[in-house]
């Protein structure tokens, strides 16, 4: 017994120093991330201002260290003189919100087809496959302008229009992975005790298919903020007043010469939560990477 | 008494581009409660095949495409999806050949035994961990409160064929498809996972499918041993009768390739030729060409499987 104690004792030591493997990159992004997740969080309380109020008077005042700068307003105002500050803050909230809404509804789908035609293969496999093909030969962001287009404009649509998009990604990912894990022994010895179909996939295919799509998961939050800047940048995401980062960017690029901060710090905001999710996601590949473990 | 499984002329096809290529060709055989049959064979040539055709586990583009399977009278062949379902696991249990991939990476073995028991026989999730961890104690895993919680890859090949039986046996089935469960492990592994197989089998009256290349194996467990060649059974007969009286001369072939003391020195023996390629079945005995007292007729009709002695049957006419 007391070896036996002392054998259990001596196991999360070596799982500590494996996961003491924590790199810059991860600490890096966690924290920025973190950082940029609770000031979204908390906008209303952080932010000095209403984001949509207009101070004409104060309009294209640069940040607080330049010479015409005011206190007031850290980062400055734009052209109709609201707080950069307040609305990058606030711009975070839906940035985020669409940015994980999105990512969650394209795995969902992806995933959900990607494991069937994965599994199930013949005729399920090719035809789920030629839907990715034919999603693959459209440019998305020609598919998401027609479909803003005819829907309109709305944070919903524009959520529900980047999910339906961008779930090609995981369905490939999945499909490959699931194409050579149905193979693999466990699977057939699942089937050989008398599992269904069903449980065969959510128990056993699925969390083996896992590291794959955590990763893509990550790269996707990347991309996503970034498209909805694009549709933003548009006019077909997010509808002002309601602050956005890819709108601020667009709005700015009108006074890019004159006023350099109405574009720049969103697009730094951008440029920050992007490298954050892609070095997590990085880090995240590496970790999980089964090759990598002992 | 019907015997617990009865094969009878069971093909099984795969199909593929240059025409369908039979695996498994009418093969009967039957399996009695509490025996222990060897399906014995080169790689390739019909055991495997046969074992997922048994569980209806046989993957496309294979196919059994004649012949009954009768599991205590019942035809498997016959039964709906759902009903298959149901007697796998809970009346035939399985056991593969790679300790290394038949378990699932991500689940602790305790967890995969629970889940296997749970699903068999209900109850609450405590009693189906009691039950696991009792089941590793069965097949002699040391301190098995403890190393329920591992995970397939903290284990050795060894305690990794011991959950995969735990596994299989959790549910108490009556019969076990053993599919060269010894391959993968090194001799001394082998010899204990042989000891535990025969007690387990002997403790609870299984019966066993033992399907396997290794003529030690088949000495060590077997009551009775079926050799295949090229999807076809060509000599069954009790184990003592292939060991001192081998008739067919592929059975002789195989065990004078065996290393043996008294031949020490020598170069091992070896079959001359290669099997025949299962999509182009010639005319007469498979082994004809290979076969170093072929005859003439061996080459024009196909010899049946007939028995010499009572209980001892061989698919030749010319050797005694």
């Amino acid at each position: 017994m007391t070896e036996a104690v002392a054998v259990g004792a001596a196991r999360p030591a070596i799982a500590r120093t494996r996961r003491r493997r924590v790199s810059f990159r991860a600490v890096f992004g966690i924290t920025v991330l973190l950082a940029i997740g609770a000031s979204a969080l908390l906008a209303p309380r952080l932010a000095p201002w209403d984001p949509a109020r207009q101070m004409l008077l104060k309009r294209l005042r640069p940040p607080a260290w330049e010479a015409r700068g005011l206190r007031e307003h850290p980062l400055g105002t734009d052209h109709l003189g609201r707080d950069i500050l307040s609305r990058i803050l606030h711009g975070g909230r839906i940035s985020l919100l669409v940015g994980l809404s999105a990512v969650a509804l394209a795995a969902g789908l992806g995933v959900t087809l990607g494991l069937c035609a994965g599994f199930f293969g013949g005729r399920t496999d090719a035809i789920i496959m030629r839907i990715v093909d034919v999603f693959l030969a459209i440019p998305y962001i020609l598919l998401a302008m027609g479909v803003v287009f005819a829907l309109g404009p709305s944070l919903l649509n524009v959520i529900l229009v980047m999910g339906a998009t961008r779930w090609v990604q995981f369905a490939r990912i999945v499909r490959a992975d699931v194409l050579s894990i149905r193979e693999r022994e466990f699977v057939t010895g699942a089937r050989a005790r008398g599992n269904r179909s069903g449980r065969l996939l959510l128990r056993h295919v699925l969390p083996n298919a896992l590291t794959p799509i955590i990763v893509v998961a990550t790269l996707e939050l990347a991309f996503m903020i970034i498209y909805e800047s694009a549709l933003s940048f548009l006019g077909l995401g997010v509808q002002p007043p309601t602050p956005t980062w890819g709108w601020m960017l667009s709005d700015g690029r009108n006074y890019i010469a004159t006023a350099w901060w109405l574009a720049t710090f969103p697009g730094l905001a951008i440029m920050l939560t992007v490298l954050a999710v892609n070095l997590l996601g990085d880090w995240l590949r590496d970790t999980l990477d089964p090759r990598l473990k002992i | 008494m019907p015997p617990l499984l009865q094969v009878e002329d069971l093909v099984t096809e795969f199909r593929t581009a240059t025409g369908p290529l039979r695996a498994v060709d009418r093969v009967s055989f039957t399996v009695d409660r509490g025996e222990v049959l060897g399906l014995v064979g080169e790689s390739g040539c019909g055991k495997s095949v046969t074992s997922l055709s048994i569980m209806r586990l046989v993957p496309p583009p294979g196919r059994i495409t004649a012949g009954r399977i009768l599991l205590d009278g019942e035809d498997l062949l016959v039964k709906d999806a759902e009903a298959m379902r149901q007697v796998r696991g809970a009346r035939i249990g399985m056991v593969f050949q790679e300790p290394m991939t038949s378990l699932n990476p991500v689940f602790s073995i305790g967890d995969q035994i629970a889940s296997a028991a749970l699903a068999h026989s209900g109850g609450g999730r405590a009693a189906a961990w009691e039950r696991a961890v009792e089941m590793l104690h069965q097949v002699q895993v040391p301190a098995p409160r403890e190393r329920v919680r591992d995970y397939p890859h903290q284990l050795s090949g060894g305690l990794r064929q011991r959950a995969m039986l735990a596994l299989a046996l959790i549910s108490g089935p009556r019969l076990l498809i053993a599919d060269e469960p010894t391959t993968a492990l090194d001799v001394t592994i082998q010899a204990q996972i042989l000891d535990l197989l025969r007690r387990l089998q002997a403790e609870r009256g299984m019966a066993v499918l033992m399907i396997t290349h290794d003529l030690g194996v088949v000495a060590e467990l077997c009551h009775r041993v079926a050799v295949i060649y090229a999807g076809r059974i060509v000599e069954l007969a009790p184990v003592e009768r292939i060991f001192a009286r081998p008739l067919h001369p592929y059975t002789r072939g195989l065990l004078r390739c065996l290393p043996h003391p008294r031949r020490f020195g020598q170069p091992l023996h070896s079959i001359e030729g290669a099997p025949p390629d299962s999509r182009r079945p010639s005319a007469g005995c498979r082994f004809a060409p290979r076969c170093p007292h072929a005859i003439e007729s061996c080459r024009r009709d196909e010899p049946a499987l007939e028995a010499r002695e009572p209980g001892h049957l061989v698919a030749c006419p010319v050797t005694t």
